[in-house]
């Protein structure tokens, strides 16, 4: 056996954050980003900029404020205390969430790009032939921003499987639940245990080669479909 | 739907331009906005569709109101029963033909279906694209298929915007053969936006000068492209339409017939492979510079086509040109026609309005 119990626990529990984190990114960031894209509103800027801050914070900024955040003195847990839910941080849960914040540009740079490289006429074309608003955004922007989608999932899957300094911060070190791979990585090597940092590293050094890859190849075949 | 028409009486106004047009236009046939770039040409489309949400007014398309401003009417595009034609087809790529062609037909309510989504398949000779996907047609076939597509809503209103104008001049002749079919077998209007004075001769019926935003004339293509007070009739393009039937051919001589609305003969050279059958409507144009003017009726000559004519009017035209308006018609029944001459010519032969001469025509095309 090339993997230990503990390190493919842990590829299992990253696989899991990054799985879900992608699907809520999807969900939140599609219409965000179509938001960012349309909207003419000052408010736009500023979201627009906090979106990205993730990009340039150090991620222990980012994981120290979340955990400030939902602690259970902070403004988010003491009202979800006052609700009767359970804190968030050093939880698969808190994991997650710190994940979404984290992730977010990943998600929303890619389909905000495609969104903006669509332009007005596909959507005036799509009201000529009388798709309404919502029509128009499910049957014309979704379909034609597809690269700009799968490039943010396979980014933000990616960079979530990454991460390491907002789980220390966020998570903590607890095995199966917010031990991730790189935390694992990490203690490895504290405890000289080369070989073993070794093995995982390389897991996470294929699949990250891997991904990119197989985004190039899929960007490759749409840039042929289209010139042809 | 004949006899209806559309009302437009709108204002657009942006920084650095504002439209401002009234205007009826007939209820079937090809009316073209002209006029040079910036003039505001697409912006009146654009606002007709909808696509211009700062725009007031009134505009009423065969009797429904598609917008009023005053009474705080504004339709959306999407619920505006119009086909709008873009410069470029804008085809939706992640679709086939086929589904693109649906695409309308599908979002058209079915109490306003008059036809098929096949209905354009034929009119536009696109039947074997269908399984294509539209980064794999030609230009042209993309613009046709753009057109089908705006056709399978059932629209009220066809729209288009220089739709020729980003295809090469082999594309173009391609197509222009199926819009001018179509000019003759769609059931609604059509408002044609371009810049080019051989789509004007080819397929306006009404035609609408635009300038600076603002209306600078409008009329029958026959009655505009002859006036002279207007820039149309100027510069090298210069020339009539004249709307004729076909009559008699002479094969012998490689020459065929037409009858103007007047009455009045002309002879046509048979250039084209297949002429028209007697007794169909036709178009011709005669430029300006192939009219010449004799006050006597030239008794010995080869020029076909001798046309007892009166001036109508006369305009200096470039250095040393005059041009001169003549209606070739009776008087019940004008027929305008314009000539290019020297000035020396006109002063030899004291060209004046009412003088009554013979135009000698040298040249007659069928444009359509």
């Amino acid at each position: 056996m090339l993997l230990t119990p503990d390190n493919i626990q842990a590829l299992w529990l990253t696989a899991r954050v990054a799985a879900l984190t992608t699907l809520i990114l999807l969900l939140l960031g599609t219409p965000l980003a179509w938001w960012l894209a349309r909207s003419r509103a000052w408010v736009a800027r500023p979201v627009g900029a906090l979106v990205s801050l993730p990009l340039v914070l150090p991620p222990s900024v980012l994981g120290f404020y979340l955990l400030v955040a939902l602690g259970p003195n902070g403004p988010l847990g003491q009202p979800m205390q006052a609700l009767g839910l359970p804190t968030l941080p050093f939880t698969f849960a808190g994991l997650v969430v710190a994940s979404v914040f984290y992730s977010l540009p990943f998600m929303v740079q890619p389909i905000l790009n495609s969104m903006q490289a669509l332009g007005e006429r596909p959507l005036e074309v799509a009201a000529s032939l009388r798709a309404s608003p919502r029509d128009r955004f499910f049957h014309v922007v979704l379909p034609l921003c597809r690269p700009g989608i799968v490039t943010g999932c396979v980014m933000s899957f990616a960079h979530t499987v990454g991460e390491f300094g907002v789980v220390l911060m966020v998570g903590g070190n607890i095995p199966g639940v917010t031990r991730v791979v790189s935390v694992q990585i990490f203690d490895h090597v504290e405890a000289l245990e080369y070989a073993e940092a070794h093995r995982l590293a390389a897991v996470m050094l294929v699949f990250a080669f891997a991904v990119l890859l197989g985004l190039q190849l899929y960007n490759a075949r749409l840039a042929r479909r289209t010139s042809a | 739907m004949s006899g209806s028409c559309l009302r437009l009486n709108v204002r657009l106004a942006r920084d650095d331009f504002t439209l401002a047009v009234d205007l009826s236009l007939p209820g079937r046939g090809i009316s073209v906005l002209f006029g040079p770039s910036g003039s505001g040409k697409t912006s009146c489309l654009r606002v007709l569709a909808g696509l211009e949400d700062r725009a007031r007014g009134t505009i009423v398309v065969d009797g429904q109101t598609w917008q009023d401003s005053r009474a705080g009417v504004f339709l959306p595009t999407h619920r505006r029963a119009l086909g709008y034609v873009f410069q470029e087809a804008s085809l939706f790529d992640h679709l086939t033909v086929e589904g693109n062609l649906r695409f309308g037909f599908d979002r058209t309510p079915a109490d306003e279906r008059r036809h098929d989504w096949r209905h354009g398949l034929d009119l536009l000779g696109i039947g074997h694209l269908l399984n294509r996907r539209p980064h794999e047609l030609s230009g042209g076939e993309r613009q046709r298929v753009a057109i089908a597509r705006a056709l399978a809503t059932s629209p009220r209103l066809l729209l288009m915007d220089e739709p020729l104008a980003a295809l090469d001049a082999a594309r173009k002749a391609e197509i222009l053969p199926w819009l001018e079919q179509l000019h003759e077998r769609l059931d609604m209007p059509v408002v044609y936006v371009t810049h080019s004075m051989d789509e004007v001769t080819r397929l306006a019926d009404h035609l609408v000068l635009l300038d600076g935003g603002q209306v600078r004339a409008e009329g029958t293509v026959t009655d505009l492209l002859t006036r002279l007070d207007l820039p149309l009739a100027h510069g090298d393009h210069a020339g009539a339409v004249l709307l004729a039937r076909t009559g008699q051919s002479m094969p012998d001589d490689q020459l065929m017939a037409l009858e103007l609305a007047c009455g009045r003969l002309l002879l046509l050279p048979q250039t084209r492979e297949r002429m028209p059958a007697p007794n169909t409507l036709v178009r011709v144009r005669v430029m300006a510079r192939d009219v010449s003017l004799s006050l006597d009726a030239p008794l010995h000559s080869s020029v076909l086509n001798i046309l007892p004519a009166t001036v109508t009017g006369l305009e200096p035209d470039g250095p040393g040109q005059v041009l001169v308006a003549l209606d070739i018609g009776r008087a019940d029944c004008p027929a305008r026609v314009l000539a290019r001459i020297s000035q020396l010519s006109a002063r030899r032969l004291d060209i004046r309005p009412g003088l009554v001469l013979y135009a000698q025509v040298k040249g007659v095309a069928m444009v359509r």
